[in-house]
């Protein structure tokens, strides 16, 4: 007898507990229909895998009623996919994944787009530059490949990177002040084809992000010299048999002081209500919980600071004035 | 033989009863994907790769890879029917292709199309599972002028193809040269021939170019014609792929020749597309009867289908071994590899053995049940052209504009397709030919950022490319074969003063040195 009334009980509360499950994501505002991710990239790149990584775990946690459909605007070094969300001006369901190029595009083609037609939602990581050399190349330190630049002749060394006037061509320019020797830059369409060229030895140097080079590292074609950001990379797992991410050196502490990350942030059209914006931000939020996302996070090496609102503004508002600032003095404007 | 165990570890990992019928599934769905243009093997890939995240990597990429093989079967189903190419390396078995589906050889044509392809990746798959650790090594050693040495034997190997006059053909190149530059230029960064409207920031795109200037061309065409399909005629029975079989070891040669390049170029990695193009432009010069290329020769259906599946399968190598994508479809499954957790690079083969060895036993398995699905669909699809003209013709219209939206969810895109259709309708009208204005839309890009990297690297000297064994013997033999038109007419000049010479000077012309070598 005691029996039955606790099972009566026990079904009696699961039916409560689902019933305030199901209750339980009453957002303000949420999808009615497939929500459109644009990506401003080529299919198989950083800002591509991590769109269809998100895609995937979301309909995997069926964290939204609502599918993300992944679509491809690489137009125009990506303009096609930011004047898409630009002139889709109060629409809800899409949403926008930047690579650099939210700054670069604009400010090197004058095509008539800026971070601030765009809503900005949430900054999901930073992605680190590392400058490698060929495994067989006599540079075992940053500082003996700045003082090979030095002693050679004026592009002679050869640097591979993505694209034209964009991350990889800025970081090759700042480098070149910092040394004070030209390099020869050679503009690839993405990054996995820069590692392989390094690989080949077509060239001398590349800046490749972790994610794009870490294989051919790890098969010890490759050698990481530093990295371009203020403070090392926080993952302490072995991804060699000597070395993590953690033991790569900032580029600043071998005298070569360059700073650079590329943001991973989401952005949706003007003229959506903060519903809208607060219901994506959750969104992402459970997405960081997840492991799935720390395994994925820890193997391309991100920075994983998450910001919104109004730090995230002014991040972005600080990340565009360094951005102009450093394309004027490369003289990557467009006139 | 270390592998030989590895590869039937990996057949049983892929016979189990659920992954058959994950690909079953796939080459069905793969199929369909082919079939309507503009969706094309990446955009069905990837509209599908969130489904798979729940599945086991290995289930789900035998599944994808399946979806990939149909979506190639598929392809050439439309490129003769219809005159549509699928895919980017469709195009050059619409020239043939397309003219033996209106003598009624549809049938034919497409039994040809699929067991080459057959071949050909059954080829491509050998040489993965033997010589990969061989030739996976062999892609790095391809830098910008090596890559463009590829693209210019390809050019090469295709000029003097098509039997318009030449100026014509020129002329075709050179605005496809021209549609090819507009947009954003790789090597400046900045815009080309966008005057200012930003509906031009992406270019052309192969693809929307493609489906307006064969598919729309050609139905705007037959409407003028007359309201009927050619070769609604032809016979409709499953005989027709025996009896095609019967035919085709005679073309042992035009396969052999396909599978050589279509391997080389998938590894090295040049593309299906150039090798679709250079192992059509070679057979048509091998071939005793070159005039009937263009005409409904079989061996114009053969020889691109062959090398495009050998190179699209061989392109998977230097995918897994380098993490280098040989095709956009390649492309996707890359970044499914990298969302399932396994990285791509030197160390797939080592550290993850079942999963690799699992992949490779399903081309095996998957092109096996792909050819089998598709040769017994063949008679059901050359029954459309069955279909009265004017009921089918408007469904081909809207596959087509559905076509042209897909490939980047834009409309404009499908006016540019509608202008592509008039500019294909007058081409054909005015007989300036298709072929060289595609290939220079679609390799034109390539090989000018190829060319341009090359001479960023040399500091702006030719001598690059002839800077190593590798690239020097491509750019010559590129070289003997733009040039061979002129050394063959020498020859023969010379040959005839010979024996004018010989018969003036002993009165006894000998006939045995009469034929051609």
């Amino acid at each position: 007898m005691n029996r039955k009334i606790f099972r009566k009980a026990a079904l009696a509360a699961a039916l409560a507990a689902g019933v305030f499950a199901a209750q339980a994501p009453a957002y303000a505002w949420e999808p009615t229909k497939p929500v459109e991710f644009i990506v401003p990239a080529g299919t198989g790149g950083g800002a591509d895998q991590m769109a269809r990584f998100l895609q995937g775990v979301v309909a995997k946690h069926n964290l939204m009623k609502q599918p993300f459909v992944v679509v491809n605007k690489s137009g125009g070094a990506g303009a096609e996919g930011f004047l898409d969300v630009k002139n889709a001006k109060g629409e809800p369901h899409k949403v926008i994944i930047t690579l650099s190029n939210l700054f670069t595009t604009p400010l090197a083609t004058g095509v008539p787009f800026n971070w601030k037609d765009l809503t900005p939602v949430a900054m999901l990581a930073l992605d680190e530059f590392v400058l490698w050399v060929n495994a067989e190349a006599p540079y075992k330190t940053a500082a003996d490949y700045v003082n090979a630049l030095k002693a050679g002749n004026a592009g002679q060394y050869k640097m591979a990177g993505t694209g034209s006037k964009q991350e990889d061509q800025i970081i090759t320019v700042a480098l070149e002040k910092t040394v004070g020797k030209k390099m020869t830059y050679v503009p690839f369409k993405g990054g996995g084809d820069v590692a392989v060229q390094l690989v080949g030895k077509h060239v001398d140097s590349t800046v490749n992000n972790p994610i794009e080079a870490i294989a051919h590292w790890r098969s010890g074609a490759l050698r990481p010299l530093c990295v371009f950001d203020g403070k090392p990379m926080p993952y302490p797992t072995k991804v060699t048999a000597t070395m993590s991410w953690q033991d790569i050196p900032t580029c600043k502490s071998a005298g070569l002081d360059v700073e650079y990350v590329m943001l991973r942030g989401i952005f949706m059209p003007a003229g959506v209500g903060q519903d809208v914006v607060d219901f994506y931000i959750d969104l992402f939020k459970k997405v960081r919980e997840l492991p799935e996302w720390k395994k994925y996070t820890e193997d391309a090496a991100f920075n994983t600071t998450f910001m919104t609102g109004k730090d995230y503004v002014e991040w972005v508002t600080k990340a565009e004035a360094t951005h102009r600032q450093l394309m004027q003095e490369a003289g990557f404007l467009a006139k | 033989m270390e592998d030989i165990g590895n590869l039937m570890q990996g057949f049983a990992v892929a016979l189990t009863w659920k992954n058959l019928l994950f690909m079953l599934i796939g080459i069905l769905l793969g199929v369909l994907i082919g079939v309507l243009p503009g969706l094309g093997g990446a955009n069905g890939v990837a509209i599908l790769l969130p489904l798979t995240f729940s599945m086991p990597p290995t289930s789900a990429i035998i599944m994808l890879s399946c979806i990939y093989w149909g979506a190639l079967f598929g392809g050439a189903i439309t490129s003769i029917l219809f005159n549509i190419p699928g895919e980017p390396w469709s195009v050059a078995t619409t020239f043939d292709g397309y003219p033996m589906a209106q003598q009624g050889r549809a049938g034919e044509a497409m039994t040809a199309a699929f067991t080459s392809s057959f071949i050909g990746a059954f080829v491509a798959v050998l040489v993965i599972t033997f010589l990969a650790p061989l030739v996976a090594k062999f892609a790095l050693k391809f830098g910008p002028a090596e890559y463009f040495a590829v693209q210019f034997l390809t050019f090469c190997s295709f000029i003097g193809m098509s039997r318009e006059p030449p100026a014509k053909t020129i002329a075709a190149m050179m605005m496809g040269f021209a549609l090819a530059a507009v947009g954003l230029d790789t090597v400046t960064g900045q815009l080309r021939m966008t005057f200012g409207h930003t509906e031009l920031l992406q270019g052309f795109d192969f693809l929307i170019a493609v489906i307006g200037l064969f598919g729309l061309g050609e139905i705007l065409l037959t409407m003028e014609e007359g309201l009927a399909f050619k070769g609604a005629k032809g016979r409709i029975d499953l005989n027709i792929v025996l009896e095609t079989w019967k035919k085709l070891p005679r073309y042992w040669m035009t396969s052999l020749r396909g599978c050589l390049i279509g391997c080389w170029m998938g590894i090295t990695p040049g593309g299906a597309t150039p090798a679709s193009f250079m192992s059509y432009g070679m057979a048509r010069r091998m071939s005793k009867d070159r005039d009937s290329f263009g005409n409904g020769n079989i061996e114009g259906v053969i020889a691109p289908e062959t090398a495009a599946h050998a190179a699209g399968t061989s392109a998977l190598l230097p995918m897994l071994t380098l993490g280098i994508p040989g095709s956009p479809t390649a492309a996707v499954l890359l970044g499914g590899l990298l969302i399932w957790g396994l990285q791509p690079g030197p160390l797939l083969f080592v550290e993850k053995k079942e999963f690799v060895w699992g992949l490779i036993a399903s081309m095996y398995l998957g092109n096996i049940v792909g050819l089998l699905i598709v040769l017994t669909t063949v008679p059901w699809w050359a029954a459309i052209l069955r279909i009265p003209f004017s009921i089918i013709a408007p469904v081909i219209v809207v596959i087509c504009a559905v076509g042209a939206y897909t490939v980047h969810h834009n409309m404009f895109d499908v006016v540019m397709m509608l202008v592509f259709g008039i500019v294909g309708y007058f081409f054909k009208k005015l007989r300036y030919p298709l072929a060289p204005l595609v290939l220079a839309l679609v390799l034109g890009d390539m090989a000018e950022t190829a060319f341009r990297q090359s001479m960023l690297l040399s500091g702006g000297t030719v001598g690059i490319f002839w800077s190593n064994g590798l690239v020097g013997s491509i750019m010559t033999l590129a070289l003997v074969l733009l040039c061979w038109p002129l050394v063959s007419a020498g020859l023969d000049l010379w040959r005839k003063r010979l024996r004018a010479a010989e018969s003036a000077a002993d009165r006894t012309p000998e006939p045995a040195k009469a034929g051609k070598p």
